[in-house]
């Protein structure tokens, strides 16, 4: 289990225009981290380099577990989840098929599924195919893998957008939840954060952009 | 390897259900095969003696139908980012995808291929080579053509793209294995088209996923 991640002296471009250099955060359990910066400005590039989407021009991503550093693809692996501003929900599928394959596939089982149902009162919307489903409804199936298959790093881009008020409260609970049992969250975020969290800019680095 | 099996369930429940899979491409082959004699003309002899090669042509432009669904949508809806962070290597992933694509697209046809060539005119002695042929030369046709799929993954009519790139390399299975049926029916040694072919599909099951997956980490980053 990832107990702890360090990015360092981080550089990454896009195509020919350099995003940012000489970035650098620590984040250990417990903790949450707000990203916020421009639009463009590098937020979701960076949760992909850390996802190991990206490969950095410079700098290196860091991985601890209890006994020291552990193989990034090993932690990536199994220990943290990506949620993309897409859903990766298959519009012809339900959304329990969908949920259930998502939360087996990252390690969770069918209870564990049932259970984030239940936490995120899926259970109304269980049979109907995700093309039905608001953006609303598509986002909260999607959270609820990170509910079934619990791993320590969660990596949420824009996570709050399509949540009405009293899901950003109920989901704010349940990323406190989360911190409370060593977990950690690194969140790209235009809104304040539903839980204390440590803002950091990103791209206010670059040079010569 | 719980969680392999839900990959694998997931990828027949999408091709052989809402992709339109199995029926889409034997109806596509069923239509190929009943326009063929109609372009040939008049002559039965004449089309006894193709009928073979064509049920093989027709087997590979089938085969490229559903391909354009087998990683396209999953890029398209973010599906792929959760596949690359599993418990499993994107190789593995390929694996499956594949597979699950020739069990559900290259197994029928190989069903379908005996009726095909019967109707074309060939002997009827020739069945069992032709759906074995289908069968083998099909798990090729998947895996080859999973790489076609990976590659053209984020372009605008990637069903075109896929089939300028993988119809070249689709010569090889459809060469050995029109080669074996017509050697079998001309009564000369079939087994070296029939074993080429073999190795042809193993070549693309052993080495398919690892550029499949290759594509696959090219069109994430």
């Amino acid at each position: 289990m990832i107990t702890a991640l360090s990015v360092t002296n981080l550089a990454l471009s896009r195509g020919d225009r350099l995003l940012f250099d000489s970035f650098s955060l620590t984040v250990t359990a417990g903790e949450a981290i707000a990203l916020t910066g421009a639009n463009g400005a590098g937020k979701t590039s960076l949760l992909r380099a850390i996802a190991g989407f990206i490969r950095p021009d410079a700098g290196e991503i860091v991985f601890t577990g209890a006994g020291g550093a552990l193989d990034s693809d090993e932690a990536r692996g199994g220990g943290l989840h990506l949620l993309g501003h897409l859903d990766g929900l298959k519009s012809g599928r339900t959304a329990w098929e969908e949920l259930l394959f998502q939360a087996q596939w990252s390690g969770g089982t069918g209870a564990s599924a049932q259970a984030a149902c239940e936490t995120l009162d899926l259970n109304r919307l269980k049979n109907l195919e995700v093309r039905k489903l608001s953006a609303g409804q598509r986002r909260r199936v999607a959270l609820a893998r990170l509910i079934a298959s619990p791993r320590a790093l969660w990596l949420l881009d824009e996570p709050l957008t399509p949540l009405d008020a009293a899901w950003r409260a109920r989901f704010g609970e349940l990323m406190g939840a989360h911190l409370a049992g060593g977990g950690m969250i690194i969140a790209a975020v235009h809104d304040p954060m539903p839980v204390p969290a440590r803002a950091v800019e990103v791209g206010a680095t670059a040079v010569g952009a | 390897m719980s969680s392999f099996t839900a990959l694998f369930r997931r990828e027949l429940a999408l091709s052989w259900g809402k992709g339109g899979g199995p029926l889409l491409a034997v109806s596509f082959y069923a239509a190929m095969a009943t326009l063929l004699p109609l372009a040939t003309g008049p002559a039965p002899d004449k089309l006894a003696i193709v009928a073979p090669g064509s049920a093989w042509l027709a087997l590979a432009l089938a085969s490229l139908l559903s391909l354009e669904r087998l990683v396209e949508r999953d890029y398209e809806d973010g599906a792929l980012d959760l596949l690359a962070l599993g418990p499993a290597p994107l190789e593995a992933v390929a694996f499956a995808k594949c597979l699950a694509q020739w069990i559900t697209t290259g197994a029928p046809l190989a069903l379908a291929a005996p009726i095909a060539s019967i109707a074309l005119g060939a002997s009827p002695g020739l069945s069992w080579l032709v759906a074995f042929t289908a069968l083998v030369g099909g798990l090729g046709f998947s895996f080859c053509g999973g790489i076609g799929a990976a590659l053209s993954i984020g372009s605008r009519r990637g069903g075109v793209l896929i089939a300028v790139i993988v119809l070249p390399l689709f010569a090889p299975p459809v060469i050995f294995g029109a080669g074996a049926i017509e050697a079998y029916a001309a009564g000369l040694d079939w087994r070296t088209g029939l074993l080429l072919l073999i190795a042809y599909s193993l070549a693309t099951v052993g080495l398919g996923p690892f550029a499949m997956a290759a594509a696959c980490r090219n069109a994430l980053s």
